[in-house]
């Protein structure tokens, strides 16, 4: 498969690109910023995404979903990026999604199909402290009775509070264990925290949740190739994000350098800063290059899928930090301002950047994968 | 089985039979890498016997067409034959600057004449060629060339001289850019061909950093050129070398501009040592060499993509720039952690160990690559200019 977007794919950007700018522009944001929005999303406009199938896009088709692949959600994810758009797609049709089609059985049966249908938002409860370390959960699954006793503390849990449904990992007896907890569990806690790009993330507090057996996501102790799914698909898609947030910062920089002048001249006409822009361009380009390699080998479910996906996080986490700091820095004083997009460009990368592993992470993870 | 599978299976046949054992082994030295030409030396038997069972299958230049001594395979049969080759770890049968230069040039600008004579020795390895494009006084500014050919009616009288000509001392005839008209900057440029051995042709090496001498100075002094012997146009010459150094700079991009494509931290865990945990044993180089794989792996993806989009054309005209200035800085990174992983052993300047000090022949090597064949400030200046749309640059 060529590495550029087929013309069914390039018709989905088509359609996709407008709408997300018209319906959720970065001015969008800063209406639910200022409204002091609870929720953290628009409901109408996930009403409007699940009029376009946009949610239930990785759904199989026998589950109601539009069967597509990582390279499509990720023409979603870039607009959602490019235009700073709240949205709970990527835990939800992504990586919630990624995790129950691979899973099977009752939970996928239950939840596959509300997602389809836009009726199911779902949260990712897998981070514990305040880095990203999925080798070492702490939080446990005891048996108790015909189900399971849940108990730990999660956290960076996005729409945690307001999730239909919450997918858990826990510590079981003989390895990983991934829980549906629904949203009415008893002892089940979620706390929203404001970030800094405005979005609200949760401190989730499982304190001594009971889920029936059923409730297994796939098999016990087997949640480690679910989870991993899960991790790949929400790290793909995260860094998809990135190369959106990172377009658009340096488009509008761009535009900025043809626009603003000093000492006489338009400062694009500066050496100084045509070199820093031109460098950009090409960490940008690698970045998005990397990207759909770790989607197409995500959807041919190729073995070196792993690799790349850590890759594709780890270069886009890069080039779009240097999209967002020279943005800020080419724009000059403006660009500290409120008012300007470019502070809530580097705003929103930052939070893309940690969440499902950072840089640093995903360098390790490359040694470690290459044997060193 | 499709046309492409019986196509990969006679390859593989026609390989087994033809390519020597003594081809499948590394290159170890530069009297490996089979250049041709006149004045060639063959190290061995085999190398010999390589580069005739390819010239003759037309392997040397198999995309070209047949009549011009290629093998007139389509873009998947090349990719194929490449691939089959690299399995079996080929060597080349043939590098030169005929093969990746002069001959693109001509297929494109060439009439027929001039593709049957020039471009068959080029494939059979029997003419080598060198390029004559910097001067002294023109490097970056390449277009301010002051070589000039005179007007002689039917031919030209060639005074100037050329600088960084690769191997012109080893070379058999040139291709250059030669001022014909001093009234007219761009179009004022002749893309001539004339024979080293043409009376009034000099060459100087000169030694580099690196202690050896690839590049030469080349010296023309009244050389006679027959008017019969450029390519394109009279005065037109800028246009081929343009085409070229696109072609030079795609060519880097596409052959891995950012060198070896593998994992330099693997490598080296093996010659250092591993900690308890399974890390190599050195955490900050450990880090720098993870950080360096993340970019080579990434590269390795953007030339994937790029030549998707250039062959289909669906890449930016401009973009060979971005893949040259990316890729050339990316290698001379690879060879500064080589340096550093290598230790005061990399420093072994000539010890049989170090094999003539390879590696630090090779840093220095590198520290060429974002210079030559344009630097990666003008590669910055074009990548601004063409597709960034900045003003004034």
């Amino acid at each position: 498969m060529p590495l550029y977007h087929n013309d069914d794919q390039a018709m989905l950007k088509d359609s996709v690109a407008p709408f997300v700018a018209e319906q959720a522009p970065v001015s969008h944001l800063r209406k639910l910023r200022d409204s002091a929005d609870a929720t953290g999303f628009s409901c109408d406009l996930w009403a409007q995404f699940t009029e376009m199938g946009l949610p239930g896009m990785l759904v199989p088709e026998e589950h109601g979903g539009l069967g597509m692949g990582h390279m499509e959600a990720g023409i979603v994810l870039e607009e959602i990026g490019r235009n700073l758009t709240p949205s709970p797609f990527l835990s939800t049709s992504v990586g919630a999604v990624a995790a129950l089609a691979k899973a099977g059985g009752t939970q996928a049966g239950r939840w596959l199909p509300a997602i389809a249908s836009g009726e199911a938002i779902i949260a990712l409860a897998i981070d514990e402290g305040a880095k990203h370390r999925p080798d070492r959960i702490a939080t446990t699954a005891t048996r108790a009775g015909n189900g399971f006793r849940l108990d730990g503390k999660k956290s960076f849990v996005l729409h945690g509070h307001v999730a239909d449904m919450s997918i858990v990992a826990a510590k079981t007896d003989g390895g990983i264990t991934l829980f549906a907890v629904p949203k009415d569990a008893k002892g089940l806690t979620a706390d929203p925290r404001r970030l800094v790009d405005s979005s609200l993330a949760s401190h989730v507090t499982l304190d001594g949740v009971e889920v029936d057996a059923d409730a297994v996501i796939g098999e016990v102790d087997a949640g480690g190739d679910i989870l991993d799914a899960l991790l790949a698909a929400t790290r793909t898609g995260a860094a998809a994000e990135m190369v959106g947030v990172g377009q658009g910062a340096m488009d509008m920089t761009v535009t900025y350098l043809k626009e603003r002048k000093q000492f006489g001249k338009l400062i694009g006409e500066f050496q100084g800063l045509q070199h820093r822009a031109a460098h950009l361009y090409g960490e940008m380009e690698v970045a998005r290059a990397t990207v759909m390699k770790a989607q197409q080998l995500l959807d041919e479910g190729s073995e070196g899928a792993k690799l790349m996906v850590s890759v594709a996080k780890a270069k886009a986490g890069r080039a779009a930090n240097l999209a967002v700091r020279e943005g800020v820095q080419m724009h000059g004083g403006i660009g500290m301002t409120d008012e300007y997009d470019i502070g809530l460009y580097m705003k929103r990368d930052r939070a893309l950047a940690e969440y499902m592993g950072d840089v640093h992470y995903h360098i390790d993870q490359v040694a470690r994968m290459n044997g060193y | 089985m499709s046309e492409l599978d019986a196509f990969r299976a006679e390859v593989r046949d026609w390989l087994e039979a033809n390519c020597p054992a003594e081809m499948r082994e590394p290159v170890r030295d530069e009297g490996d890498v089979c250049w041709g030409g006149r004045n060639w030396v063959f190290k061995n038997d085999a190398q010999k016997q390589w580069l005739e069972a390819c010239a003759a299958k037309g392997y040397t230049v198999p995309d070209w067409p047949k009549p011009y001594g290629g093998a007139g395979l389509t873009p998947e049969q090349t990719k194929i034959l490449k691939q089959e080759m690299k399995r079996i770890k080929a060597r080349s049968p043939l590098d030169s600057f005929g093969i990746w230069m002069l001959g693109p040039a001509l297929l494109q600008f060439g009439t027929e004449e001039q593709k049957v004579q020039y471009l068959n020795p080029i494939a059979r390895g029997e003419i080598r060629w060198c390029q004559g494009y910097s001067e002294p006084g023109s490097g970056s500014d390449l277009v301010s060339l002051q070589t000039f050919g005179e007007d002689k009616g039917d031919h030209w009288v060639v005074n100037g001289s050329k600088i960084w000509t690769s191997y012109a001392d080893k070379a058999d005839w040139i291709f250059c850019l030669v001022r014909t008209d001093k009234a007219n900057k761009y179009q004022g440029i002749t893309f001539m061909l004339f024979d080293m051995a043409s009376k009034g042709v000099t060459t100087k090496p000169i030694l580099l950093i690196s202690g050896n001498s690839p590049f030469c100075e080349t010296f023309f002094d009244d050389v006679e050129v027959p008017k019969t012997q450029f390519v394109g146009e009279v005065n037109r010459g800028w246009d081929v070398a343009k085409y070229l150094l696109g072609h030079e700079r795609e060519m880097i991009s596409g052959g891995g501009a950012g060198g070896d494509m593998v994992s330099i931290g693997g490598a080296f865990a093996k010659a250092f040592g591993k900690n308890a945990a399974g890390e190599l044993d050195d955490p900050i180089l450990r880090a720098e060499m993870a950080a360096f794989d993340v970019d080579v792996f990434a590269y390795r993806a953007m030339g994937e993509r790029f030549m998707d989009m250039w062959k289909t054309g669906r890449a930016h005209p401009a973009s060979s720039n971005m893949m040259k200035y990316v890729g050339t800085e990316l290698n001379k990174r690879r060879h500064e952690l080589v340096m550093s992983g290598g230790g005061s052993e990399a420093l072994e300047w000539d010890s049989e160990e170090t094999k003539g000090g390879a590696r630090a022949r090779g840093w220095l090597r590198t520290k060429a690559n974002s210079i030559e064949g344009g630097t990666s400030e003008v590669m910055l200046n074009v990548i601004a200019k063409r597709i960034l749309d900045l003003p004034g640059a």
